[in-house]
């Protein structure tokens, strides 16, 4: 191959590029230059309307710190996220290894346990609403026909909270489920055999062969669930809007509360920054610790 | 062959109970909605009579079908706009792995991860500023730009399955990179672009955060407007509310039921690799 044919080949590698621009202009207009100008607006104190600011240097992230409810929320987002985390990797397991094998409803379990990952978590909420509503709430028919006190279930914040995670857990779980039983599949038989050979019992062959195996699995799991669960939205704004009070709100709908109750856009892009740092440090914390396990394994 | 028969039906007990788990909030709206609202019966219990006036208020009132004329042109229009667009992305991200390419992955990556909250207060500011609130161009474009990431990544690891030696063997043949990406990949690109077109499409339809700021307009509404709306509004008749959910998610659990195994299979191929 003589030299210009090489470094035609090269420039023409280049040139393919520009098929990716088309994609690029659209992140610069709607990701990188809001994500910019909301670094901008944090550093002021904006009203989200008027044309008159001032910038305040780093006046609101001073306040932020001393913010009681940003802490509160950011107690409950963590709760949100790695709550429901624990809990979809235990429940996705105990269904994937539960359902991996074929009886008569496997399948039809599958169907149901992922139905819900496809609906709007807006309108799922709603749907849970009307089982721990405090008025005819169905969860409250069925203490009372056991003869015990109605309990109004979303007016104590903290186990609102609780009962948040609960429904994101029993919404996505069916994520965790279809990830672990691809994972099994790939686990091949023969692994079992020996062990079976060896005198390993089921439990020891889960810890000792499906737990390991499924590593990869688990890494792909936990991300997405975590990331999922830390930007928690959806639901909350559904069955508490944040309350009672403030003690139901994670981040993402404080900042949307600050903004839209409050006027405080500056306040509001500045906890947006914040929400940002947190997803992003967790992402990368989750890839790193993950990957330095990979390398002791 | 008498202890497997009686394994089974234990199974199949708890099978049973984990299904009745995940369907009731289901069934509870279902409930809800098919009575009138002076029926003070537990939500348990299926209504005598079937009461259908709630889903002729779901179509009155919320406007149901409006919502879905309107989630649905923003949908298709902005899933059109991902996979012509992240096919594109995808070839060089694939095929020229080049050190800015590789940048231009990682920074796509962490597009994927951006919380819509997080930068609420400036696109908000932007899109009005532009004219794009309560406009189907604007949330288009909102949508489709924060969906991209995901279908330039399941482009790009689907073209890298892709031998190169199809590549180098037209290339040989004098098709330009261009006319390759044409001729010989795009027609390849089939399976993964339903993949991409059932992920993206789920996640347009069920958008709520970018709806519910850019999206201001009653008469702009889509579907989980519509739902979150109604609700809001009408806290004394809870079964117009739900059956303004039931029909809301009727579109995609119908498609889900008929085609499972894509839906499942696009979840895991967008999650595994």
């Amino acid at each position: 191959m003589s030299e210009s044919r090489k470094t035609n080949i090269i420039n023409e590698k280049n040139m393919i590029n520009i098929m990716y621009l088309p994609a690029l202009i659209l992140f610069c207009i709607f990701v990188f230059y809001p994500f910019v100008s909301g670094i901008r607006i944090s550093f002021t104190n904006w009203n989200g309307f008027s044309q008159n600011f001032e910038y305040i240097g780093w006046l609101n992230y001073k306040n932020l710190l001393h913010d009681e409810i940003l802490q509160l929320a950011l107690k409950n987002t963590l709760i949100y996220g790695i709550g429901s985390t624990i809990l979809q990797q235990m429940l996705g397991l105990f269904y994937a290894v539960f359902l991996d094998k074929k009886f008569i409803g496997s399948k039809t379990t599958r169907t149901v346990v992922y139905l819900p990952v496809l609906i709007a978590a807006v309108i799922m909420g709603y749907m849970w609403y009307f089982i721990f509503q405090y008025n005819s709430g169905a969860l409250n028919d069925v203490l009372r026909v056991l003869g015990l006190e109605s309990v109004d279930w979303l007016a104590k914040g903290n186990q609102a909270v609780w009962i948040i995670t609960l429904v994101n857990t029993i919404q996505y779980t069916g994520v965790s489920m279809v990830i672990y039983l691809a994972g099994l599949q790939n686990i091949p038989k023969m692994y079992y055999e020996a062990a079976q050979i060896d005198g390993a019992g089921p439990i020891s062959q889960f810890f000792k062969i499906t737990l390991p195996l499924l590593y990869p699995a688990i890494v792909t799991s936990v991300t997405l669930n975590l990331i999922g669960g830390l930007k928690l939205f959806d639901v909350i704004k559904a069955l508490t809007n944040g309350g009672p009070g403030y003690s139901s709100h994670s981040i993402s709908t404080l900042v949307d509360h600050t903004y839209f109750k409050t006027q405080a856009a500056g306040y509001s892009s500045a906890m947006g920054v914040i929400l940002f740092l947190i997803i992003m440090g967790v992402a990368l914390l989750t890839i790193k610790i993950f990957d330095k396990n990979e390398v002791d394994m | 062959m008498k202890t497997f028969l009686k394994n089974n039906w234990l199974k199949t007990i708890i099978a049973g109970v984990i299904c009745l788990i995940h369907i009731v909030p289901f069934y509870i709206s279902i409930t809800v909605a098919l009575k009138a609202k002076t029926d003070l019966s537990s939500r348990w219990i299926l209504p005598k009579e079937l009461y259908l006036e709630n889903f002729i208020k779901a179509i009155e009132r919320a406007e149901i079908f409006s919502a879905m004329k309107n989630s649905l042109i923003i949908t298709i229009t902005a899933v059109l706009i991902i996979t012509i667009l992240g096919a594109m992305a995808a070839y060089p991200l694939a095929r020229n792995r080049s050190g800015l390419n590789k940048t231009m992955l990682n920074v796509i990556l962490a597009v994927m991860m951006i919380p819509p909250l997080s930068i609420l207060v400036p696109l908000l500011t932007f899109v009005t500023r532009i004219g794009g609130v309560s406009t189907f161009w604007g949330i288009i474009l909102v949508v489709a730009t924060y969906q991209l990431p995901l279908s330039i990544f399941l482009y790009t690891n689907f073209i890298r399955t892709i031998p190169m030696d199809l590549d180098n063997a037209a290339s040989i043949d004098g098709c330009s990179s261009f006319s390759i990406y044409y001729k010989i990949i795009l027609p390849l690109l089939k399976p993964v672009t339903a993949t991409v077109i059932i992920l993206v499409g789920v996640n347009i339809w069920n958008d709520y955060q970018f709806s519910l700021y850019l999206l201001q307009d009653p008469d702009m509404k889509v579907v989980t407007l519509a739902v979150a709306n109604f609700f809001a509004q009408s806290s004394s008749n809870f079964g117009a509310a739900s059956a303004t959910a039931l029909m809301a998610i009727c579109p995609i659990t119908v498609m889900y039921l008929f085609l499972q195994q894509y839906f499942v299979k696009g979840m895991v191929d967008s999650a595994i690799k």
